[in-house]
């Protein structure tokens, strides 16, 4: 579930920082990283600007809200938010996307913050869950989440939330199997599936009777 | 003289809380982002800390050189801890803690330190004995009735060997701390198991009493067993504090880190003989089993063996330390227990299906060799309900002709579980506001929620109208949540805080009601007199009484004392049972189901409960078909210390898990006993005894991964 972008959008982003200027930026030559998806883009954007070493600032959209900071190009979002702004929701695990622990929405789509550079991220539309509670109640998925006890120690919750929301998004109508197969993207050490895969579906239900009533 | 209070719990059937489906007091924290753990603290000027590590298993440093560290720009402070001359006993030793204005620069000024070590040997498995050398120390034979004979009597006798490796605990929040030190003053916010305890450890090394250390943690994000201490990292960014005018510094461990020196249960392979009757009644238990546990060896109680079926007359035991250079062992939920039951109860499935038996009817032909006998044939019977394991299973391999082989397999633990040394102070206001305060701690086990039910269970108040404090050591002292005591301690020093503060109360409204003290009853968020319910006054009422007092009483769980109070006791089990799909085209296990029936006495939540034997089966999952720590004799490092090669199972990897949980009065009478670590017994021994019915073979290692089976497979075929 790491962000993968097709070149067409990628070509159309205005961003003021490339891959290939960040790569050069800090010194690590392309034979480090070479997948096929950063050529393509680093070819798509030949008048690179290079950023860094350094801290550079840079605003982010989180929660409909600007953010401004600087942060080294380096810096994955995962970090940004937890280190710049004070957003924590989001969990630093694996810090290489694996684990979905630091899951967060970015212009619609489930991505892991921790596989996206800050820098990348400018101009685009992230939802964290600090940002889902409406008027300080808590999200249906949040509430299904408890009610239905899909969490113990809960440092992989923020991320199975961000992750379930962003899959009812796009399913609204899940089968059981439906959610084994769509959260497949989050791990868990204390062992909470059972209560995630009731949470998912009681929220599902929720969520379509607010849609209705709406 | 006041009467001594009745602490005992109301009995079953007229409980108003306890019992009840309580949902978590922290749910909505957490599941809205809203839980600051200690990893997730900010505070003003904050510092970050780095960590460097020996990348040799073997080494003796010879010489290192910090100075580019202490030039780069926002570095605020170096500390070496491996000096020239320190020998390194394992990969992923600390060598190094720096402190820097960013993340990033306290890495790379990590990585600018210069250090030349000179290389030595190292062993870094243990899986082949012969290899081990003088790095495997005997511990010697234990020898109990005539082992030897009953092989020679017996009608039949299985010989095997089996294994399972060494696993890393991965929390989630990885092993650190933010800390702070200004004079002798602390502020310690760690990722802690032993709120209370641990600054202590702090203490000693900074020379400065533990009343000067503020210890606070709301969130811990798991611990499993693996965080007590202080740790290497916590008096490092303690002193990286002072050396930084006393800053807060955080360090987390990285997650390489984290998997290669914060934590790991010791493997143990075995090879086994047994003997038993036609009948199946059990003759002779006879194994040599070896682990390590690290650099120190050590690793297992083999006086276990055979597990749960402790009293089989004739035993011979043999047990090997290897020391190896890895990092230290560190409890896991139930030590040693889930390998020793891998290893005993594959044996035993082994040697029913060579006596051609049903594994249950052997297990429960065998009971009376078991501490618990009438305990474990009533959660067979119901596991075997719930898992229809008569109609379901077949004999050994006899699992039909098409590549997909389905198979059952069943096992047993116990654990002890009593309470913790704790106390607990209870305070009522005036205004009918009610807090209980206790230095311990919530893994995500729902020890908070637990402390409230019982308060408000005391004072006949709904669970909304207490507020727990914990998390912090200037409550009172509470012990370390390790070894499934934590439950037992806080409901019994909550108990009885809260009925002498109750007490108290009693006695401040007797006089209006003009009854004694000992005739009142607090019920319904009412206090009103025994037997002329309507002889009362509203709980709110009652407190205003109390004008501008407060009533503050403690109460205390002593472990001495605890049996005769019957509040809390220990010793419990539970059984497993396990239904799997083999591929035996590409050796892929698929879990169909797991069963849990597991007893903890007096459940307070049944709904926590439920979560916590949910958990230990997917864990048990993971350690059956997919986790192992591997490490490399080449390198002398581990390989896998990351969450792509050190697998979990996820969400759809764990099929359907019933647990029921044992709540019947017989054992609700023994009061309230620990959960977390018996219901993490049986599960992995379960699903290895899955496999082998299903395919007729033996996988001897677990993890069961592919290659294990289809050789297995291959070795049957042969």
């Amino acid at each position: 579930m790491s962000i993968k972008q097709e070149p067409e959008k990628r070509k159309k982003r205005k961003s003021n920082f490339s891959r290939r200027g960040f790569l050069q930026g800090v010194g690590i030559t392309s034979g480090v990283l070479t997948t096929g998806i950063l050529e393509t883009q680093a070819d798509a954007q030949t008048s690179a600007k290079v950023s860094g070493p350094g801290e550079v600032p840079i605003t982010l959209t989180i929660n409909g809200k600007p953010y401004k900071t600087n942060v080294e190009p380096r810096v994955t979002l995962c970090d940004a938010l937890r280190h710049r702004l004070d957003l924590t929701a989001a969990k630093r695990v694996c810090d290489r996307g694996t684990c979905g622990a630091c899951t967060v929405i970015m212009d619609g789509k489930v991505v892991y913050s921790c596989t996206v550079l800050a820098i990348d991220a400018q101009g685009r539309k992230i939802e964290t869950l600090e940002g889902l509670s409406q008027n300080g109640r808590p999200h249906p998925v949040s509430q299904a989440f408890t009610d239905n006890d899909a969490q113990q120690c809960g440092y992989c919750t923020p991320g199975f939330v961000m992750a379930a929301k962003g899959f009812l998004d796009k399913h609204p109508n899940p089968t059981y199997e439906d959610v084994k197969r769509g959260l497949g993207g989050n791990l868990c050490r204390c062992g909470t599936y059972v209560g995630v895969r009731k949470a998912v579906l009681e929220a599902a239900g929720k969520m379509k009777g607010a849609a209705r009533n709406a | 003289m006041p009467n001594t209070p009745d602490y005992h719990w109301p009995p079953m059937g007229q409980r108003k809380v306890m019992g009840t489906r309580i949902n978590r007091l922290d749910g909505i924290a957490k599941s809205t982002g809203a839980a600051k753990y200690n990893s997730d603290l900010k505070p003003d000027g904050m510092l970050f800390g780095a960590l460097l590590t020996s990348p040799y298993a073997h080494a003796k440093v010879k010489s290192i050189d910090t100075s580019a560290a202490e030039k780069l720009k926002g570095v605020t402070a170096v500390r070496v801890v491996a000096k020239a001359g320190t020998e390194i006993q394992w990969a992923g030793a600390e060598i190094a803690f720096v402190a820097a204005t960013t993340e990033e620069v306290a890495n790379d000024a990590a990585r600018l330190i210069k250090v030349d070590y000179e290389v030595m040997p190292h062993l870094v498995n243990e899986e082949d004995l012969s290899k081990a050398g003088a790095r495997a120390k005997p511990a010697g034979e234990q020898n109990t009735g005539d082992t030897e004979q009953a092989f020679k009597e017996a009608d039949a006798v299985s010989e095997g060997h089996y294994g399972i490796p060494v696993l890393t605990h991965c929390c989630l929040e990885p092993h650190g701390q933010t800390i702070a030190v200004n004079g002798d003053k602390v502020e310690y916010f760690p990722s802690t198991q032993n709120v209370y305890g641990i600054a202590g450890d702090i203490g000693r090394a900074l020379n400065v009493p533990v009343t000067n250390i503020h210890v606070h943690m709301e969130y811990m994000g798991g611990g499993f067993g693996s965080k007590f201490p202080a740790d290497r990292w916590g008096l490092e960014s303690a002193e990286l504090s002072k050396a930084s005018g006393g800053k807060h510094v955080k360090m987390f461990l990285d997650r390489a880190t984290e998997l290669t020196i914060a934590g790991n249960r010791p493997s143990v392979f075995a090879k086994v003989k047994t003997a038993a009757k036609k009948d199946g009644t059990i003759t002779a238990w006879q194994s040599e089993s070896w682990s390590t546990g690290g650099v120190s060896g050590g690793g297992l109680n083999a006086q276990l063996f055979p597990y749960v079926f402790t009293n089989v007359p004739n035993r011979r035991i043999n047990h090997t330390a290897v020391s190896v250079n890895a990092s230290s062992q560190r409890a896991w939920r139930a030590p040693t227990h889930p390998q020793v039951c891998y290893i005993t109860c594959s044996a035993l499935e082994d040697l029913a299906a060579k006596v051609q038996m049903d594994p249950l009817d052997m297990f429960l032909k065998n009971l009376h060799y078991t501490a618990r006998a009438e305990l474990y044939k009533f959660q067979f019977a119901k596991a075997a309900e719930l898992m229809d394991w008569k109609k379901n299973w077949h004999a050994r391999g006899d699992s039909g002709s098409g590549p997909i082989k389905r198979g059952l397999g069943l096992a047993l633990g116990t654990w002890g579980g009593a309470g913790h040394a704790s106390t607990c102070k209870t305070t009522i206001h005036s205004d009918a506001s009610v807090e209980v305060e206790l230095a311990t701690q919530d893994l995500g086990t729902g020890t908070r929620t637990m402390v409230a039910m019982i308060a408000a269970e005391t004072f006949g108040l709904p669970i909304s109208a207490i507020k727990v404090k914990l998390g912090d050591n200037s409550y009172p002292n509470s012990g370390g949540s390790g070894g499934s005591t934590t439950v037992g301690g806080v409901t019994t020093s909550t108990r009885k805080s809260s009925v002498n503060a109750l007490q108290k109360l009693f006695e401040v409204v007797s006089k209006s009601l003009d009854v004694p003290p000992e005739n009142l009853e607090a019920v319904d968020q009412r206090i009103r007199v025994k037997g002329n319910p309507d002889k009362g006054m509203s709980f709110t009422q009652a407190c205003q009484k109390l004008g501008v007092n407060t009533i503050s009483e403690m109460g205390a769980n002593v472990p001495a004392q605890a049996p005769q109070e019957g509040l809390n006791t220990g010793g419990v089990g539970g059984v497993q049972m396990a239904d799997v799909s083999v591929d035996t085209d590409t050796g892929i296990v698929k879990m169909n189901r797991l069963v849990a029936v597991q007893d903890c006495g007096l459940v307070v939540n049944p709904k926590t409960a439920e979560s916590q034997v949910f958990g230990a089966c997917i864990m048990s999952v993971c350690g059956a078909l997919y986790e192992e720590r591997i490490m490399d004799q080449q390198i002398g490092r581990v390989l896998n210390p990351d969450m792509e090669f050190y697998k979990l199972a996820g969400i759809g990897d764990i099929g359907e898990i019933i647990v029921h949980m044992d709540i019947r009065e017989e054992n609700d009478k023994r009061g309230v006993v620990g959960l977390g670590e018996p219901c993490a017994i049986g599960g992995i021994a379960a699903i290895g005894n899955a496999v082998a019915n299903a395919i007729g073979v033996r996988v001897p290692r677990v993890p069961l991964i592919p290659q294990r089976v289809l050789a297995a497979l291959e070795r049957r075929n042969a």
